[in-house]
Formats: C-alpha cells, sequence, structure tokens
C-alpha cells in the first residue's frame, strides 16, 4: 500500500442555480491576462448541451482519456507514445480556438469619445486574437446558457446518443441542469501521462495536477489527452495553463475560490486517503460500468487502524489524518455514496464528484400528502430529467446507480419533512435506498445547513521544507512575485 | 574576406548559438517553447508543417552523409561517383524540394492568415524567413546547378572544410572556389544557427526523445520541489532576517 493524500471537492448539483459567480470569479483569479481570455479554469455549462469547448464530450472526434488496447491495458485515446510523437510536428486531435469561441471586446472607448450625433453611439465587437473588428461574434462562453438556442444547439449533445427518443425539447417537457465543471485533478491523469516534457505532475501531498511552467514546451499533447478539455493553450506564453486548484489557497487551509464564493454553496471540499499502487488497475478494468466501484475501492477508510498507521508511516500530519475522518468529501462519496464522478468511462479516476441533481418533484407529486413511502420510490423514473441522461454523464451509463443515489435523496427530503410535520415514517423508503435514519440526518445537515468550517474541510501545507518562513510571512504567496530584497518599510519608501 | 567568411564567421555564428542557448534554457526558461500556432489555425499548418519538418530530417540526413562522412569512404564502399551524386540529386533533390514546399506554405500561411500574422513576432519571421531563403539556395544548388552546370564534387571542398571547421582545424581556402550559391547557401545557414537561440528555432533541443521511456505518472512533492530549487538558485536564504542574508 502506497498512501496518499488528495484534497478532492463534491458539488451537489442539485443546489447549482447557474449563476457563474464561480467562473467570474476564477477567471478574475487567474485568467484575466492576455493569452488567457478564453480560458475558463471553472465554467458552469446548460445541460443538455455541447459544452465548453463544444461536444467535449465526443472522444471519437477529440480522442481523450485512456482506452483499454488489444492486450487489455491502459494506453491513451490519443495512441502510445511512439504514434503520438510521430504526430509531434501536427496534432491532428488538437481543439482549435473556433472550437471554444474567438476572445473579444467591445469598443468601449466610442461610448465616451463619439461626438454628438443623432443616433446612440454603439460599442461594436472586437476580436482580442487579431485586434481587428469581428462583424458578429458566433460562439461565446455560454452561448447556449439556460438552453438559449433550444431544438438547434442542445441536441448536439454528445450525451445524448442513443437515447434521443426519451428527451423532448418541446417547451412543456423540456428539461435542464447545470454542470459546473474545473480540472478534475485525477488519480490517473492522462495529461501528465501524455506530456513529452514531463512538465506535469501531480502533487504528493495534496494530488493537485499542475503545469511546470519552466518545463512546458508547448507541445500541446495534454490538451489531447484531457478528456475534460480542461487544459489549454496559453497563445500568448505558448505554454499550457490548467486550473490549479488554487494552490496557494489550499496550502494556507483556504478553499478554492470557486468553492468560497459559491452563492448556493454546492461545493464541498476535503482530503481523501487513497492507494497510488492500485490506481493503475482500478483504472484497468475491463467493464467501464465496473469504474466507479473500482475507483471507490482505490480510496482508503481514514478511520481504519492500520490506513492510520500508514499514512504517519508516509509522513502525513494529524491534521491530514483528522481532516480526512471529517472530510465531507469521503463521507458523500463512499460513506453514503451519493456522489458520483464525471464519465467515470474516461479511466482518468477524476476526483471532483458530483451529487446528481433531484428534478423538481413539485408538478410531479401534485397529492404528496397522501402519498405512501412506495409512492415515491415509482416517481424517481419519472422524474424530468431522464435518468439515462445522468447515467451518460455520472456513472458510464449504469442507470441502477443513478436511480440508487435518487432515491436516497428523495430519502433525505421525505424522511426530514415528515420528521418536521408528524413524526418518524415508516422506514420502507430508507430500506429500499440503503441508509439509515442516522445517516439520514447527517446528510441533511451537510446538504442543507452545514457551516464554512464542515464543508470546507482543508488541513494546511506542510511548510517544513519551506526557507526562510519569516521572510515570506506577508509577501505574496506567489513565489517570484515577492522581490528578494523583501518588500521596504514604508519610511524607507517615501525618501 | 576569406578569412572572416569561412574562418571567423562560423565560429562566431556557432558561438553566438552555443552561448544564447545556454543562456534562454538556463535564465529564461519560460519563454522556452515550439510555440505553436496550430491552436490558432490547422488546416494550412497541417500540409505545411508536416511537409517541413519530416522533408527537414531527410535533408539532415543528406547533410551528415555528405559532409560528415568522407568521400574515401564511399570509395572504400565501393560506392562510384555518378551513382553517389544520381542518388544524391534524387532523393535529395526530393527531401529538399518537399522541405521548400513545406516552408512556403508555411511562410505564406504566417503572412496571410490574420490569426497567425496578428501572433507573429519579428523573430517568427526571421526564423522562417531566413531558413526559406536557406532551403531556397540549397534547392537552387542540388537541382539547378548539378542538373546545368554539373555535379559539383563538394565532397572535395565544403565536406573537408566543415569537417576540419569541427576538429577546430579550419582551412578556409577550401571554400575559395565553390559556386557562389552554395557559398550563400552556407552563409545564410550559419546566420539561421545564430539567431536560432533567439527565436522558436531552439525548440529543435527539446525534442522529448526520453519520453517513451519515461514512467507515464510524474508525481513531484512540493517540499522537495522547493529545496532542490532554493538550492539551485540560491537567492532564498535558508534562515534569517534581510539583513543576515548573504549576498546583498
Amino acid at each position: 500500500m502506497k498512501i496518499k493524500a488528495q484534497i478532492a471537492m463534491v458539488m451537489n448539483l442539485d443546489k447549482c442555480i447557474g449563476c457563474h459567480t464561480c467562473s467570474v470569479t476564477c477567471k478574475n483569479t487567474w485568467t484575466n491576462r492576455p493569452g488567457t481570455e478564453y480560458m475558463w479554469f471553472n465554467n458552469v455549462e446548460t445541460r443538455p448541451g455541447p459544452g465548453y469547448p463544444q461536444a467535449w464530450e465526443d472522444q471519437d472526434h477529440y480522442r481523450g482519456g485512456w482506452m483499454l488496447n488489444r492486450q487489455g491495458q491502459l494506453e491513451l485515446r490519443s495512441g502510445n507514445a511512439l504514434s503520438r510523437l510521430a504526430n509531434i510536428f501536427y496534432n491532428p486531435d488538437l481543439p482549435t480556438v473556433d472550437d471554444y469561441y474567438e476572445p473579444w471586446t467591445y469598443d468601449y472607448e466610442n461610448l465616451i469619445h463619439s461626438p454628438h450625433r443623432k443616433h446612440q453611439p454603439v460599442a461594436r465587437p472586437r476580436s482580442l486574437l487579431t485586434g481587428k473588428r469581428m462583424d458578429k461574434p458566433v460562439w461565446g462562453p455560454n452561448w447556449d446558457d439556460d438552453l438559449a438556442g433550444g431544438k438547434e444547439i442542445a441536441p448536439r449533445d454528445p450525451n445524448l446518443r442513443g437515447i434521443e427518443d426519451q428527451v423532448a425539447f418541446a417547451y412543456e417537457q423540456a428539461f435542464m441542469m447545470y454542470l459546473p465543471r474545473i480540472c478534475e485533478h485525477c488519480l490517473n491523469p492522462s495529461c501528465v501521462a501524455a506530456c513529452p516534457s514531463g512538465a506535469m505532475y501531480k502533487r504528493d501531498e495534496d494530488g493537485i495536477v499542475l503545469v511546470d511552467q519552466e518545463a512546458c514546451r508547448g507541445w500541446r499533447f495534454c490538451m489531447t489527452a484531457c478528456p475534460y478539455k480542461k487544459v489549454y493553450f496559453n497563445w500568448n506564453t505558448h505554454k499550457a495553463e490548467k486550473c490549479n486548484f488554487c494552490f496557494p489557497r489550499i496550502e494556507s487551509g483556504l478553499p478554492t475560490v470557486c468553492s468560497e464564493t459559491c452563492v448556493g454553496r454546492i461545493r464541498y471540499l476535503g482530503p481523501v486517503f487513497y492507494d497510488a499502487d492500485r490506481v493503475k488497475e482500478a483504472a484497468a478494468v475491463t467493464d467501464v460500468r465496473e469504474l466507479y466501484p473500482s475507483q471507490l475501492s482505490v480510496f482508503l477508510n481514514p478511520h481504519d487502524p492500520e490506513v492510520i498507521h500508514a499514512a504517519r508511516e508516509a509522513g502525513i500530519s494529524e491534521a491530514w489524518i483528522e481532516g480526512a475522518q471529517q472530510s465531507p468529501v469521503y463521507k458523500m462519496a463512499v460513506e453514503w455514496g451519493v456522489a458520483l464522478p464525471l464519465h467515470p468511462e474516461y479511466r482518468t479516476l477524476p476526483m471532483v464528484w458530483y451529487v446528481p441533481p433531484l428534478s423538481p418533484m413539485v408538478n410531479l407529486l401534485q397529492n404528496e400528502a397522501e402519498l405512501s413511502a412506495q409512492g415515491y420510490i415509482t416517481t424517481v423514473d419519472e422524474m424530468r430529467i431522464p435518468v439515462s441522461y445522468l447515467a451518460s454523464i455520472l456513472t458510464a451509463g449504469d442507470e441502477s446507480v443513478i436511480r440508487k443515489v435518487l432515491l436516497r435523496l428523495v430519502a433525505m427530503r421525505v424522511s426530514m419533512r415528515s420528521k418536521q410535520l408528524h413524526g418518524p415514517i415508516d422506514d420502507v423508503l430508507l430500506q429500499e435506498a440503503g441508509i439509515t435514519q442516522v445517516q439520514v440526518e447527517e446528510m441533511a445537515r451537510l446538504f442543507g445547513v452545514a457551516k464554512y468550517a464542515e464543508r470546507f474541510v482543508i488541513p494546511t501545507g506542510n511548510r517544513n521544507g519551506d526557507r526562510n518562513l519569516a521572510y515570506t510571512q506577508g509577501a505574496c504567496s506567489l513565489e517570484e512575485i515577492a522581490p528578494p530584497e523583501g518588500v521596504l518599510p514604508p519610511v524607507q519608501r517615501d525618501k | 574576406m576569406t578569412q572572416f567568411l569561412w574562418g571567423a564567421f562560423p565560429y562566431l555564428a556557432l558561438s553566438v548559438m552555443g552561448v544564447g542557448t545556454l543562456y534562454r534554457l538556463v535564465l529564461r526558461p519560460v519563454t522556452w517553447s515550439a510555440k505553436s500556432s496550430e491552436w490558432l489555425e490547422k488546416r494550412w499548418l497541417r500540409w505545411g508543417s508536416l511537409l517541413f519538418h519530416w522533408g527537414l530530417l531527410f535533408v539532415i540526413g543528406g547533410h551528415v552523409m555528405g559532409l560528415l562522412i568522407p568521400m574515401a569512404w564511399y570509395q572504400a564502399a565501393g560506392i562510384p561517383t555518378e551513382v553517389y551524386h544520381l542518388v544524391a540529386d534524387m532523393i535529395g533533390g526530393l527531401a529538399g524540394l518537399v522541405t521548400w514546399l513545406g516552408s512556403l506554405i508555411l511562410l505564406v500561411r504566417r503572412v496571410g492568415n490574420r490569426r497567425v500574422r496578428a501572433n507573429s513576432s519579428f523573430a517568427d519571421f526571421l526564423a522562417l524567413g531566413l531558413l526559406f531563403v536557406t532551403i531556397t539556395l540549397g534547392d537552387m544548388e542540388t537541382i539547378g546547378y548539378n542538373n546545368i552546370v554539373g555535379p559539383y564534387e563538394y565532397r572535395a571542398t565544403v565536406g573537408p572544410w566543415a569537417r576540419e571547421l569541427l576538429t577546430l582545424h579550419v582551412n578556409p581556402n577550401l571554400m575559395v572556389h565553390v559556386p557562389i550559391i552554395l557559398q550563400i547557401h552556407i552563409l545564410f545557414a550559419f546566420l539561421v544557427f545564430a539567431v536560432s537561440p533567439f527565436t522558436r528555432l531552439v525548440h529543435v533541443w527539446s525534442f522529448p526523445v526520453r519520453y517513451p521511456w519515461r514512467a507515464p505518472m510524474q508525481y513531484r512533492s512540493r517540499t522537495r520541489y522547493l529545496e532542490r530549487r532554493a538550492a539551485r538558485r540560491e537567492d532564498v536564504p535558508v534562515t534569517g532576517t534581510p539583513e543576515t542574508r548573504r549576498g546583498d
């Protein structure tokens, strides 16, 4: 057993209101520089829809992630090392800027400096790539927000393949959900494996996947290899950039910016222990539907004395062990089994997990007052968001897992509701959902009323190896930016 | 003049290349990149880049065969001069033509495509322009001169000159009677070497040869990384206040 720790995230899609606050605060923090205008380390997609970049889930086109080769071994979908090196002069699977969108701004000055005219001045769009006027932008961030474009755009969602007959876009039957996405900081990251320069790496301490900007040579294999299309090309520095999980904040025990600013408080952060020796084996199971359970089996129980012992042996601090025991991520993903990985079939073992949304039930349940517990069980199959659609996104098509999770969420709601109204209900629903009353109440607390410290359990980074902490205290946490001579005291600066 | 052009200038160019490349690798690693523009445009790049790069690999191979392998070796192997020149003319000419076509497509694309042009620096145009001129001159020599005037036995002049250049015993007089096209071709080639560290051409040195043998998963410890970097740069002292730090 080779125990490693990772800070992982869970997003409760039931509570996402699609406000894009996470995207905007992330952008203001990390990607507001030339060359990064089109990058959204965090973006929120309306589903069904093609997403960002368009149809990123279409791996026949982009060839991201892993697959099993003829010998049954893990291999990048974009080919083995030699075949990819043979494509180094031209990467046939690389997305271009138009798959994302051409970034643009507006001629805002025109609004201020325009001479007096009969008509109001306008601010016309101007490309940030060429500096030239754009006649009209044809695609942009969240172009299809809230199903804008409807029947024209939404059916381009690759997840709708094979279930077209179950999905209607007529107004009365349409459904939608939000899918906020960041880098998955996978246990088996295909971008790291694809990087020919060895510039991408996964950190031992917290599992964050980063790009070494000094080592990156701009070969762009990572962009192709990442099935989530979350490694971007900075056209100004000609290097790869990606979500860094706000590592300076995580090291200081603070949540990522997207989590911190989330209006719906849908995000949870916490450490998870996993066995690095079992990662490859878990990613190589034959049946894609077995990938979700096999990833669960890689996680280690932080309450197990053997695991605690191994963690101490590996130099993991007590704070991290405690954190792993209180981790909301471990509870949701492993103990309660209500959070699911995004597209486990890509075999990257992603570490940002999702609680599937419970479609609005109000319309469905006209007679909720008289409904028996048994009555709720059938409603799961009749919800507005088809179970098959969620299964295509979260369980490689296994609908039974989605049904079980939705049932647990329904059971939690019904159980807490009846507790408020007329005492505990009969156990049929809980038994069917496979959870206990105690778990239901814990879940309800974490999902509903949990405070900051319960949602974000982030032990601070180990600082033992750092040099001169006294000096760096108060300096910018981004190394290199602080001048070597330190910050001058105000008196000297005035002279 | 002969002394300068064929004695001093090549060393000057190679020195600039060596020192410049090291400077950039050590002190400006963040700027070291293949500087791909495929993300901006990939339809033209597909043809331009593939023709240029694969052609160039064959061209480099041909130069090794023609310049670094002494004529005596070919004679010892029993390859007649006529056969050598026929093969060099056919294969070398074809590779040269492919490379030239690739560089022409790349040049047209860089000038003609709005997105690519807007994101090109002076160094990009310089590198591509110099390469284009060098390749054109090389093709003129291989395809034009050899077939119109007759095969030129560069293995008796340029070859020994190049080898002696590399072993630091240069004899500039070997180059005096070389055809003028070939002379200019060689001078431009050294110009390319000289400017290479300051352009995108540095990506040649980072071709990932070790990649196929590397472990696919790369783990790094933050703690160990910081220690290694501090040891390398020594600008962040281990302990102490600004007053007690060394070096300032």
